[in-house]
């Protein structure tokens, strides 16, 4: 039974909307810093694009930078039809393929042994961590120098050559790649083992029950993969040196220091398309790529 | 009579048959054939090179003679090596301290917007990090190029004084860490915003009755609850920033006057340019020892982490 | 200490209503649940009243202040959550102190506040242990304890003892009540259980699809329901409800259940029940009110036969099952003179607790 309340004081009033003057208040500001960090976080590939469509002539008349005034597509249609520029393209494409293929395969059969439980599976996991760790400028020297006594004793000429890379990319690539997919393959139940192994199933068969199930973390490591090989810049610049080994991001800042003129116009669309694949692939695969960068440290 | 010895026989070429199966089949067998592609990987390319480095640190620049510490004790002693050790400190500790607090920063305003919307944030967000850092060092360069510095039209516009990006040494070192924090930050972002997705909602509810402000709410219970991914990330990034090559090398190439060289370029210009292999080798075993350091660290941190889950 | 109103509430979630005009009013020091079904609004309703959710329209009062757009922070009050939410990395001390520490409370006094909470919940030995060495009974105390050391003007409830098993609820029910009779704050509790409601209530405020159905003591909507959904959702087992159609028998009354059975109407009610003659309604009657039929029938009581579908044995008592017309009806009997499955037994229905209901509105006549 509700009993009359004694309503002095009481302004009544009706209140819509459902987020607090805080929460908006707290909203706004996010908007604002947010936007304020993409500004800063964009504008150097803004910037790219816009001095890509740039003629050398409007650059070197140091008009205002931040403007187009005559839009010019001249810099990509020198670049496409450039032979240097698509050797260097076509020599990163194939590096990059090549090593997702060679590391797919490696750090596939290596992830699957942990579920088996084997002696060494826990030292194999910190094993594989540590050798993430290990950064590629503490290792080419060495490497170098290995290659170049190869070619000394053996005559097998192994530096400056753009698949000598497919090689090399590899101690980059799957360590992490192995860590990514071994954290995917733990979440795959046990059962799935047991149920196949019961169906006589001999494991070369299992493929088709684990990969589809372990897709996403495949798709994962691919791309990361994929990104590394592909940005890969000191490999490429220790190892090969003649302009048609180079792959393109040794290209294209070669090109530059090697000049004296720059040519800003074609260098930025040049890192414009040197930047195109990975970004693409970003654009369309953004969950996948993001779940492999997380793999890493959260699946500890 | 034969035929009891002729079943036995293939009884036994049978049974034979059958450990040989049971062998291959078993479980630790295959397990580490498996593995074997992924060790042979490793053991070349990482495990014997860095190995190989040590004694390649101990030989002459000729590589003809060893010379012991020689190497160690030529570095030890030239002013630009010291410089390089407190460039490369300087670099790794400034830039992560900044891609963590924009990081966190971040993270905390991305987790504030409304579900649906996050997605795209968090998309424009990451760019930074998935261009290829060769790739948007050379952007940089141009923005910080000495005659038509981008950055330098706005200051002429706003009668704000020119600035020498990459030709005065302090702005260098400035412009090199802004560079390495602007295409790391995103890493920490998403991170940082994982692991704040992954602190209960009512955790927050309570502590807004028990009185916390917004910024309370962040030091006594996000901090705390994230501090493990804060500590792993932050080793990996100084791991990864400190073993930094491109960036320096596309954007002063560790100039003006070796003022922003790290140990990674200066051991490829002995190395690669200078044809000094072993020296090259010794300035690259100086990051060993704190990469060891950071590596122990996170270890222990992940198995803190593998513990607590 | 402080009164509590709520003055047409309504709220809405991205055009699905969840709350559809509340009014209440809670009186200083009152225990008052909160109780319905999943999805009925009740946690919504509270968490409005602290503050975490902001309410469509309507307002909300604590004491006299108009607090709806005032955040959770500024708000006296303390809640214990159904998960706990206690901080993982503090200890059970700091946990409690947390709300004193951010209001810079001296040290003396923080000490001083939770000891004595700690001795009421009988927690003193655990103040140094963290949340994840605790068991789910001892968790729940600890929230209370943080509650309890605020000294704030409400409490607030939020389903707490769902999370544990059986034997601890009824453990810790009592401990809640005997709590408050010592810590004497207002309280708003949200359960689902109904038990809960009748033994620690006030008053039961009983909600159902956002609305409220009935607002009174525990004895008022157990002997009184207002509406089918009071009268089947309090007590248990639940009241047997079964379609039946009104009689007329010269100046009686009859309620006809099925062919074979029809009981008749107490004098007393059938003044209220005339203007029913001939409808179709529902006839509710709780199983404690059939009863084994022994010796003389008391005055608006009926006896009547029915061959037993289902014994079950409770030990304290025997629950016997017959069916009418398709419907399983319940009784409760001594376990002495229960009959068995089959037979056909003597029951006595005290109709002066029967209620009516119309099917149309749901509401009890």
């Amino acid at each position: 039974m509700t009993t009359a309340i004694a309503d002095a004081g009481h302004t009544p009033g009706v209140r819509y909307g459902s987020i607090s003057q805080g929460r908006r208040r707290t909203l706004y500001w996010s908007y604002f810093f947010l936007i304020l960090f993409v500004i800063v976080f964009l504008t150097p590939p803004v910037y790219m694009f816009i001095t890509s469509l740039k003629s050398s002539a409007e650059i070197s008349a140091a008009s205002n930078p931040w403007w187009v005034y005559n839009p010019t597509l001249s810099n990509y249609a020198d670049l496409l039809t450039q032979k240097t520029y698509l050797i260097f393209f076509r020599n990163s494409a194939v590096v990059s393929l090549c090593v997702v293929t060679i590391t797919m395969l490696i750090s596939v059969l290596a992830a699957f042994s942990p579920r088996m439980k084997f002696w060494g599976s826990a030292t194999l996991a910190t094993g594989v961590f540590l050798a993430y760790l290990i950064p590629d400028t503490l290792v080419f020297i060495p490497l170098f120098k290995t290659f170049a006594f190869i070619h000394d004793k053996r005559g097998i000429e192994l530096i400056n050559h753009w698949w000598v890379l497919i090689i090399l990319l590899p101690t980059l690539t799957v360590p992490f790649c192995t860590w990514i997919m071994i954290g995917y393959f733990a979440s795959i139940p046990k059962e799935l083992d047991e149920a196949a192994l019961i169906d006589g199933a001999v494991y070369p068969d299992a493929d088709k029950i684990f990969i589809p199930v372990a897709l996403p973390g495949i798709i994962a490591a691919m791309i990361f993969c994929f990104t590394v090989s592909w940005a890969n810049f000191l490999y490429g610049l220790a190892f090969t040196t003649s302009a048609d080994q180079l792959t393109l991001p040794v290209g294209i800042v070669t090109t530059l220091i090697r000049g004296d003129v720059y040519a800003w116009g074609q260098i930025m669309t040049g890192a414009l398309l040197g930047a195109a694949p990975p970004l693409i692939i970003y654009a369309f695969l953004m969950d996948y790529y993001i779940a492999g960068l997380t793999a890493g440290a959260t699946k500890g | 009579m034969a035929d009891v010895v002729a079943r036995d026989l293939t009884l036994s070429t049978a049974h034979r048959r059958l450990t040989m199966q049971k062998f291959v089949r078993r479980k630790s067998t295959i397990a580490f054939f498996m593995c074997l592609p992924l060790i042979l990987v490793v053991a070349c390319l990482v495990v014997y090179p860095a190995f190989y480095s040590i004694s390649l640190a101990m030989m002459n620049k000729s590589m003809q003679h060893f010379v012991g510490f020689g190497n160690f004790a030529f570095l030890l002693k030239r002013n630009t090596f010291w410089m390089v050790v407190e460039q490369t400190v300087l670099f790794a500790v400034t830039a992560v301290i900044f891609k963590a607090l924009i990081g966190f920063i971040a993270a905390h305003f991305v987790h504030n917007l409304p579900a649906k919307g996050q997605r795209k944030w968090r998309g424009m967000l990451l760019i930074p990090w998935v261009i290829p850092p060769a790739m948007s060092t050379l952007a940089w360069f141009w923005l910080f190029d000495p005659s038509y510095s981008a950055f330098n039209w706005v200051f002429a516009q706003l009668g704000i004084p020119q600035v020498a990006w990459l030709g005065n040494p302090y702005w260098a070192r400035f412009a090199v860490i802004l560079v390495n924090v602007w295409v790391g930050s995103p890493f920490f972002l998403i991170m940082y915003l994982a692991a704040l997705k992954s602190v209960p909602e009512q955790l927050h509810e309570a502590a807004m009755i028990d009185g916390a402000s917004w910024w309370q709410k962040i030091w006594y219970i996000n901090l705390p609850m994230m501090s493990n991914i804060i500590q792993i990330t932050a080793l990996f990034s100084l791991i990864v920033t400190f073993a930094n090559f491109d960036i320096v090398k596309i954007l002063t190439n560790g100039g003006p006057v070796d003022q922003t060289h790290v140990f990674a370029t200066w051991a490829f210009n002995w190395a690669i340019s200078g044809n000094d292999i072993p020296l090259g080798a010794s300035v690259s075993l100086f990051m060993a020892p704190i990469l060891a350091l950071a590596a122990v660290l996170i270890l222990r941190n992940v198995r803190q982490r593998g513990n607590e889950a | 200490m402080a009164q509590v109103a709520l003055r047409n509430i309504v709220k809405t979630f991205d055009k699905t209503p969840a709350v559809q005009g509340i009014d209440l009013d809670i009186a200083d020091r009152e225990f008052i649940v909160l109780v319905g079904p999943s999805g009925c609004g009740k946690s919504t309703t509270l968490r409005m009243i602290a503050g975490l959710e902001e309410a469509t329209s309507g307002e909300i009062y604590i004491g006299d202040q108009l607090v709806n757009d005032v955040p959770p922070k500024d708000l006296d009050i303390a809640m214990v959550f159904q998960n706990y939410a206690l901080y993982p990395h503090m200890t059970v001390f700091e946990n409690m102190s947390f709300g004193l520490r951010l209001k810079k409370f001296p040290k003396a006094e923080i000490k001083e506040r939770v000891q004595g909470a700690a001795r009421i919940l009988d927690i003193t030995e655990l103040l140094d242990r963290r949340p994840k060495q605790l068991s789910g009974g001892q968790r729940q105390r600890v929230a209370m304890g943080r509650a309890i050391v605020r000294n704030p003007k409400v409490f607030l409830f939020d389903e707490p003892l769902s999370n544990l098993d059986a034997k601890l609820r009824v453990q810790m029910r009592t401990e809640i009540k005997k709590i408050h009779q010592k810590v004497t704050t207002t309280t708003v509790y949200v359960t689902h259980d109904q038990v809960e409601a009748m033994t620690l209530a006030d008053r039961v405020v009983i909600m159902n699809a956002g609305r409220i159905d009935q607002i009174g003591s525990p004895h008022e909507v157990y002997h009184s329901p207002k509406t089918q959904f009071v009268a089947g959702f309090i007590g248990s087992p639940t009241m047997n409800m079964l379609p039946c159609r009104l009689v007329e028998n010269g100046s009686r009354l009859t309620v006809r259940l099925s062919d074979w059975l029809s009981l008749p109407v107490p004098p007393s009610r059938v003044a209220r029940y005339r203007a029913r003659v001939g409808k179709e309604l529902t006839f509710g009657l709780r199983p404690e009110h059939i009863i084994e039929g022994r010796g003389d029938v008391p005055p608006g009581a009926a006896a009547f036969e029915a061959p037993l579908d289902v014994v079950e044995p409770m030990g304290m008592e025997t629950m016997v099952y017959f069916i009418v017309d398709g419907v399983e009806v319940c009784g409760r009997v001594n376990p002495a003179a229960a009959g068995r499955v089959g037979e056909s037994m003597r029951l006595v229905a005290d109709l002066n607790q029967m209620h009516l209901i119309d099917p149309h509105t749901q509401m009890v006549i």
